[in-house]
């Protein structure tokens, strides 16, 4: 059952990144070159949207929240090598899959690369748990209770700065 | 309106996952690269899997995620043929204008990010979409985090590699 609602979660998942044409390289590397804000504007879409549905839910006691680990460290320095290795490859992994079945063949050679970034990092892993992955860990926490204000302040706040982008966006006609 | 469809169907995953599977499951992808590796490798040397720490401690296994990410192949196949959007490409036109039309320069473009960007999204815990939509729809730390330092490196590396990218 597991599987078959990852399927089918998957399928759903991945006509719509196709249908927002975000499976592209040229959206991609557009959005880092700022030139195209179409895959901000499709992520800022869902993650506004997913915020106020997510907490509705836990507001009323029906999902937990599954929250990542804080590792400033870890989080800092990975999160400027994946930019790196995006700008390059032009997809991310879940884009990678969709944008081969788009045709786009070369992201196949993208999907392999990293399959080996996966390998190689399971070899070093050992090595980062003593050192940069204890660095300034903070834990499982959210922007709320980090700031001590309900979730639905912030939430409020998101959407203004999100509807703010659109518009500067539009008009901006990027 | 895609996106906002995808914001729907993130929470519609979490809820129909807690009320079948009795745990939540927010979407995904990077993690089921580390399974994929391992899997192939233990096909080779499954007594070196067995004792990588980092191989046990995601489980090496075909899960949700797994099969979630096979789903984004097919739901992407399928609306390209439905839409007639279909495209083959073997080098892109922003690559082309920088390195040339030759196929192979670009094959090892594609590896070499595809390598270091799935290294770093291990490292700080997750991609898009696990940091990126999952994260911040919690309005968690790390992912606000994480995408902001997504798009920092993004950013600075396609000028420098680019340039402002032609016309």
């Amino acid at each position: 059952m597991e599987q078959i609602l990852g399927l089918i979660t998957g399928v759903l998942f991945g006509f719509l990144l196709q249908k927002g044409e975000v499976l592209r390289y040229e959206r991609q590397v557009g959005f880092m070159l700022l030139k195209d804000m179409t895959i901000i504007k499709f992520m800022f879409s869902a993650v506004l949207v997913g915020m106020v549905g997510i907490y509705a839910l836990h507001g009323a006691g029906v999902i937990s929240l599954s929250l990542k680990a804080t590792h400033v460290a870890a989080i800092v320095l990975g999160g400027l090598l994946f930019g790196v290795g995006w700008a390059i490859a032009g997809y991310c992994p879940g884009t990678s899959v969709g944008a081969l079945a788009e045709g786009r063949v070369h992201a196949v050679w993208a999907i392999l690369g990293m399959l080996v970034g996966a390998a190689l990092y399971a070899e070093v892993y050992p090595v980062l748990t003593n050192t940069i992955l204890s660095w300034g860990n903070y834990g499982k926490i959210t922007l709320p209770q980090m700031l001590g204000v309900s979730p639905w302040l912030v939430i409020i706040v998101f959407i203004a700065v999100g509807l703010g982008m659109f518009y500067w966006f539009e008009k901006k006609e990027l | 309106m895609a996106g906002a469809l995808v914001g729907v169907l993130a929470v519609l995953s979490v809820l129909v996952t807690t009320l079948v599977l009795d745990k939540p499951k927010y979407l995904g992808a990077s993690t089921t690269f580390v399974r994929a590796a391992g899997l192939i490798e233990a096909s080779v040397d499954a007594e070196h899997v067995a004792q990588n720490a980092y191989f046990t401690s995601k489980k090496v296994k075909v899960d949700w995620q797994m099969l979630f990410v096979v789903g984004i192949f097919i739901g992407a196949f399928v609306s390209a043929r439905l839409g007639a959007s279909s495209k083959l490409e073997t080098v892109p036109p922003i690559w082309k204008d920088r390195f040339g039309t030759s196929a192979v320069t670009r094959a090892m473009g594609a590896f070499i990010g595809g390598c270091i960007l799935l290294f770093g999204a291990r490292m700080a815990g997750g991609c898009p979409s696990g940091h990126g939509l999952s994260g911040n729809m919690q309005l968690a730390v790390s992912g606000l985090l994480a995408l902001v330092f997504f798009i920092i490196g993004g950013i600075f590396t396609a000028r420098l590699v680019y340039g402002k990218g032609g016309a």
